[in-house]
């Protein structure tokens, strides 16, 4: 899966979901594949303004990213920075985790990532 | 101007939601001068050529769209309205090269008949040589005639019209997208062209996020790949993602197939009434066919009965994290599941993104199931694929932006929700899902 599905994804427990700690999912003993993927500029600001800045600092960090701004470029701004177009576009569309794990910093489950398809479903006690 | 769409003989409820969505989509400002669900041609009006084709370049309903030339009851008729309406256009195809060809609807004519009917056109000052393939231009008779009109010998079409032709559709990308050459496919899979409608009536376009809670084998994420949007999707079911053994065939495998990586987003097993989605605006569209559960009741994640299987829950609480645990699951109502995807999507959609689903009812009125409401959702549009004893709806709706939607129809609603669920106490899949019910009394009253 993308990395831009992290942004997107938070622990599976509805107890989980109010801590402010489940979310990001911490990868951890992620496998990337890099596919080379036609930049669309348009797709990336049309993404913008639905991502959580802060999460996907921490996601780059954590794969190993260089670092990112620490405030969201403006819509005019990322359309002005053609280096912060590309690394954006590398980091969420074309960098994918194929295997590993996404661990939940607040129950600590591990939600594994097998052939890039990752398992969510949840035991009784938790539902 | 004037121009004829040539539809499609099929899911007819599908061509016009169709030629609208695109219209929105492209801005093209179409006007509907003349339709019917029983005629493939259909009359509307744009601003222009370039509009016409931009409104057709996606289409999988349409065939084709012409430059209305004129329309008429009887052949003379035809002639005095082209004779009137069109000789300014007459000398851009002076010298082009052309042909004209023949479409009759539920008609026939001899080759005789035919080529009298080409012939009577002659008066159109066309010096251009004749060719039948790759002409310049092509002109159509369409014709339109009443029903049986071979076996009761009927002699006149109702109407007839004359189209030169601007472009086709993207009807073909139907046979690319076939099932039967699909790598990997289950009974559940959507067939191409339903994929591909609910693709453009949803607006999957380049640069959007699209994602189906109920992915199976994903042929919504590969229409909307198609078009060029990101796909996302997940299932309660992982096998029927992951493909079983056979490693080469599987949900990515069907991205590969159709050179649609670049648009793959990602996949997950989840349950929807328990997803890792947060509740964010982050998709330009929903898709998805849920479960009917008439083969297996639906189910959630969960027991049944929790008190009886003590031992299931400790085996979760000990060994959900290996790799081959399988949680348990309940049955669950059909209704509620319908009302789920709704809150899913009013929370997920941004403004304006669209949720298109599909949803099975009986065709008797007395027990045909309603179309769910949710006040941030304003329905766009509904379309009716036809069985025998039962129908299933496509439902489009759009994200109302919240400056739109009423705050105390909003509290109503969730207060209705919550009440709906402490009440619903059925348990079995029968109780659960009118229409299963329905299904396995094919459909007689209740007694
Ligand atoms: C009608 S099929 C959809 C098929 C899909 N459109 C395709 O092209 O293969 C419904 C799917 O919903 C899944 N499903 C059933 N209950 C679910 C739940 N609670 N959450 C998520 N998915 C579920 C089933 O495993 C099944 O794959």
């Amino acid at each position: 899966m993308k990395v831009l599905s992290l942004n997107f994804l938070t622990c599976a427990v509805k107890a989980c979901k109010s801590s402010s700690d489940s979310y990001p999912l911490h990868p951890q003993d992620a496998e990337l594949v890099q596919d080379e993927i036609e930049l669309n500029p348009d797709m990336l600001i049309n993404v913008l303004p639905r991502l959580d800045w802060t999460a996907l600092r921490t996601t780059s960090s954590e794969l190993g990213f260089p670092a990112l701004p620490e405030q969201a470029p403006t819509a005019e701004e990322l359309q002005a920075d053609e280096k912060m177009i590309r690394d954006l576009h590398h980091l969420l569309l074309e960098t994918q985790i194929s295997e590993g794990k996404l661990v939940c910093a607040n129950c600590g489950h591990q939600y594994a990532v097998k052939e890039g398809i990752a398992n969510f479903l949840l035991p009784s006690h938790l539902v | 101007m004037d121009f004829v769409i040539k539809f499609a003989s099929e899911h007819e409820s599908f061509r016009l939601p169709e030629i609208e969505a695109l219209a929105v989509l492209e801005g093209v400002n179409l006007k509907v001068k003349e339709y019917s669900s029983e005629s493939p041609f259909c009359v509307v009006q744009l601003p222009s050529v370039e509009d016409a084709k931009k409104l057709l370049r996606r289409s999988v309903m349409a065939h084709s769209i012409h430059e209305l030339w004129g329309t008429g009851a009887t052949l003379e008729a035809l002639h005095e309205a082209i004779k009137s309406q069109t000789p300014h256009l007459w000398p851009q195809y002076k010298e082009t090269s052309f042909k004209f060809v023949v479409d009759s609807y539920q008609g026939a004519h001899s080759n005789e008949e035919r080529l009298a009917l080409i012939n009577s056109f002659s008066y159109l000052p066309f010096d251009g040589p004749i060719r039948m393939s790759k002409p310049d231009n092509t002109f159509t008779v369409f014709e339109l005639w009443p029903f049986n009109s071979v076996p009761l010998k009927i002699e006149h079409p109702d109407s007839i019209r004359l189209g030169r032709f601007v472009a086709t559709s993207a009807r073909d990308i139907i046979h690319k997208y076939d099932l039967k050459k699909r790598k990997y496919i289950s009974t559940t899979s959507m067939d191409a062209e339903l994929s591909l409608v609910t693709a453009n009536i949803a607006h999957a376009a380049p640069g959007k996020l699209f994602y189906d809670p109920f992915v199976g084998t994903g042929s919504f994420p590969i229409a909307c790949a198609h078009f060029g949007a990101i796909g996302w999707g997940s299932d309660i079911d992982g096998r029927s993602m992951r493909g079983e053994g056979n490693k080469k065939k599987n949900l990515p495998s069907n991205f590969a197939q159709y050179g649609l990586k670049p648009q793959l987003g990602g996949f997950f097993s989840a349950d929807l009434t328990n997803t890792p989605i947060r509740r964010r605006r982050i998709w330009d569209g929903v898709v998805c066919d849920p479960p009917y559960g008439v083969r297996e009741g639906l189910k959630v994640l969960g027991l049944k009965n929790p008190e009886n299987a003590t031992w299931l829950i400790e085996l979760g609480v000990n060994e959900w994290q290996s790799p081959d645990y399988v949680p348990p699951k309940k049955p669950y109502s059909f209704l509620t599941m319908l009302d789920d995807i709704l809150a899913f999507a009013s929370d997920t959609l941004v403004d304006n993104g669209r949720l298109s689903f599909w949803m099975p009812t009986a065709n008797d009125e007395e027990q045909e199931i309603p179309v769910p409401a949710h006040p941030c959702l304003e329905v766009v549009v509904v379309c009716v694929q036809v069985f025998n004893k039962w129908s299933r709806r496509l439902i489009t709706y759009r994200r109302l932006p919240d400056s739109q939607v009423s705050k105390s129809d909003l509290e109503a609603h969730e207060k209705q929700r919550a009440e709906a669920a402490a009440a619903n106490t059925g348990t079995t899949a029968d109780d659960l899902n009118p229409f299963r019910r329905g299904y396995f009394r094919k459909f007689e009253a209740e007694s």
